[in-house]
């Protein structure tokens, strides 16, 4: 498969406080990006991993709303919910998210749409857990998620 | 390394003085004194310190004689790296697909955010 890609995504663990960050540049506008991830006809096409089916319950993404999906996996479903607290047109989401098999723990999302000019876009990305554990537990989840998807296909994904 | 012990290295490292001591050990190997020399802290404060970074797995002490160094457990940054990494290639894989999808979306799509989207 081509890779025509090559902004690659950026993490930052912090150390003192329980956040992370996520760096990524797209060759779209900020208005194009902000709509992909606004519309849930069209988050549902990027959002979940490949080896799930991602399933909207609700998605109102405009300051006040909340969402809700699922994500199915060999049998097995995760629901995610949260409220949007800031959503301000091509420019920046604030929102919490939570996972429905850790109702305690909630994370606090900021996702901000930076114009770079000629038609490209910086976002960025932050997501401040409620302790170190909790976000820990995020990275953890993700790295045990890569271990069922295979190394064999993100290699290939990531193969430039 | 489970989710536990990986939160234990990140909370190791969340200590200004504890992150230097690591730093100063990924050069060399060193001791209790010769750590704590450029602090203005007791020795027993250092050793303190050390404590929280064996628990966690990061350094250990040799049983080199009388000076027993410390010595930083590089494997276990490189498991705390890997993971780490592979959070960092499933947002990328995220994103590769948020790619492909803003290369085929129309460029005059309706005003965001949509409103009736609430519904949908």
């Amino acid at each position: 498969m081509s890779v025509t890609s090559t902004h690659d995504t950026e993490i930052t663990v912090a150390a003192d406080i329980p956040l992370v960050r996520i760096v990524r540049e797209f060759d779209a506008p900020p208005a194009k990006v902000f709509r992909a991830h606004v519309d849930p006809e069209l988050v549902v096409q990027w959002l979940g991993p490949r080896s799930t089916v991602m399933t909207v319950d609700h998605y109102d993404c405009r300051t006040g709303g909340s969402y809700r999906y699922v994500h199915a996996s060999d049998g097995e479903e995760y629901g995610f919910y949260g409220s949007f607290h800031e959503v301000r047109p091509t420019e920046l989401i604030v929102q919490t998210f939570t996972f429905e098999g850790m109702p305690d723990g909630v994370a606090l999302e900021r996702l901000v749409f930076e114009d770079l000019g000629d038609g490209r876009t910086r976002l960025i990305g932050t997501s401040l857990a409620d302790s170190f554990a909790d976000r820990d537990a995020m990275i953890a989840s993700g790295m045990e998620h890569g271990i069922r998807e295979g190394y064999e296909r993100l290699d290939e994904l990531l193969a430039s | 390394m489970s989710a536990e012990a990986l939160s234990r290295v990140f909370s190791a490292l969340a200590d200004p003085t504890r992150r230097d001591i690591v730093a100063r050990l990924a050069v060399a190997d060193a001791t209790v004194n010769e750590l704590a020399a450029p602090y203005d802290v007791t020795l027993q404060a250092v050793s303190k310190h050390l404590k929280v970074l064996a628990d966690a797995g990061l350094v250990s002490r040799s049983r080199d004689g009388q000076r027993r160094p410390v010595h930083l457990e590089a494997e276990v940054f490189d498991l705390m790296t890997k993971w780490i990494e592979r959070y960092r290639r499933e947002a990328e894989e995220r994103y590769r697909r948020l790619d492909e999808l803003l290369r085929t979306l129309p460029e005059d799509g309706p005003p965001a955010p949509p409103i009736e989207g609430a519904s949908r």
